[in-house]
């Protein structure tokens, strides 16, 4: 039951990503290219909802199950890790179409290519690893 | 059926996406995908190259668990709850796409350009996947999270290294849709 309730969260996960489009690549196209509202729309809303709820972990108006305070762990500050890797980011999603959320939720819709982005995704991440104390931060 | 069936709008979506992310957050953890990516290396046995990797990934179960959700989730969603993947995109974007060569966009959710089994088995379609892979999840660790770390989680809480990282999202997003995509295709 420990780890079935994020399993739980992660099927609707996968299931709000597939039916609102999320995991098409022609939506993140259209998206950067301003030509439709429907990401800006999702990512908006979840964010003005999520401030919100962000208000009440701060004042501990709403803990955890367990009763214990909602802490949630601030970013590394840095301009180069944060704008450089997001450039490289935006410039991967932009070309397939997908970030890493909805790469798991297409190998579940059957897309056999997308494997070899999850690969790509998941050996990029170890050469971070390799280089992360040569790069600015 | 048919308001599940159809595809969900934007005002669904979102409320939904913070409803997970209150979840996730009420269950104790965190929403954050792309950390994933550092588990599987981990596991894969990368510790014993670098240090940085050498971390007891048991204690991530859980967001290996809402992985394995997602891909049920896609699952669920392909087999059961969607009667047609069209894509309904602005028929601006249609003519775009077309103009650098992709035929019938929209007409599923992905492209047979970059998606298409034969396009994956050349050498150029194979690079063009792996490359945006090894972009994502580099840049992904680099930035520290991806848009569900930064986008959703960091924006919310009022990060500013969260708008950073987003702003450089679309900064290398718009580089690639409007100068790279046309000269690659």
């Amino acid at each position: 039951m420990k780890l079935l309730k994020f399993f739980l969260v992660g099927i609707l996960f996968g299931i709000v990503m597939s039916k609102a489009e999320i995991i098409s690549w022609y939506r993140i196209y259209e998206m950067f290219k301003f030509q439709a509202f429907h990401m800006y729309g999702i990512i908006g809303s979840a964010v003005i909802l999520g401030m919100i709820m962000m208000t009440f972990f701060r004042r501990k108006v709403i803990k955890t199950f367990e009763g214990k305070d909602i802490i949630v762990p601030p970013k590394k500050p840095g301009i180069y890790r944060n704008l450089f890797g997001g450039i490289l980011f935006g410039l991967g999603w932009g070309l397939a179409g997908a970030c890493p959320g909805p790469m798991f939720v297409l190998l579940g819709q059957g897309v056999v290519a997308i494997l070899v982005v999850i690969f790509g995704a998941t050996f990029g991440a170890f050469l971070y690893g390799v280089f992360k104390e040569k790069l600015p931060h | 059926m048919e308001f599940i069936t159809q595809p969900w709008d934007w005002y669904v979506a979102g409320p939904i996406i913070a409803l997970i992310m209150f979840l996730l957050y009420y269950f104790g953890e965190r929403f954050g995908v792309s950390h994933n990516l550092e588990t599987f290396c981990s596991i894969g046995g990368a510790g014993r190259f670098l240090d940085y990797f050498k971390i007891d990934w048991r204690k991530n179960s859980w967001n290996l668990m809402f992985v394995a959700g997602a891909i049920a989730g896609g699952f669920i969603a392909a087999q059961w709850l969607t009667t047609s993947t069209e894509v309904a995109i602005n028929p601006q974007t249609i003519e775009d796409l077309a103009a650098i060569g992709f035929k019938d966009a929209g007409a599923t959710y992905l492209p047979n350009e970059i998606f298409g089994i034969e396009n994956m088995l050349t050498l150029k379609g194979f690079l063009i996947l792996l490359i945006a892979g090894i972009m994502v999840g580099f840049g992904a660790r680099w930035a520290g999270g991806c848009t569900s770390g930064h986008a959703i989680v960091g924006l919310s809480n009022l990060e500013l290294p969260s708008l950073i990282a987003v702003i450089g999202f679309f900064i290398g997003g718009l580089v690639m849709t409007w100068f790279i995509l046309p000269l690659i295709f």
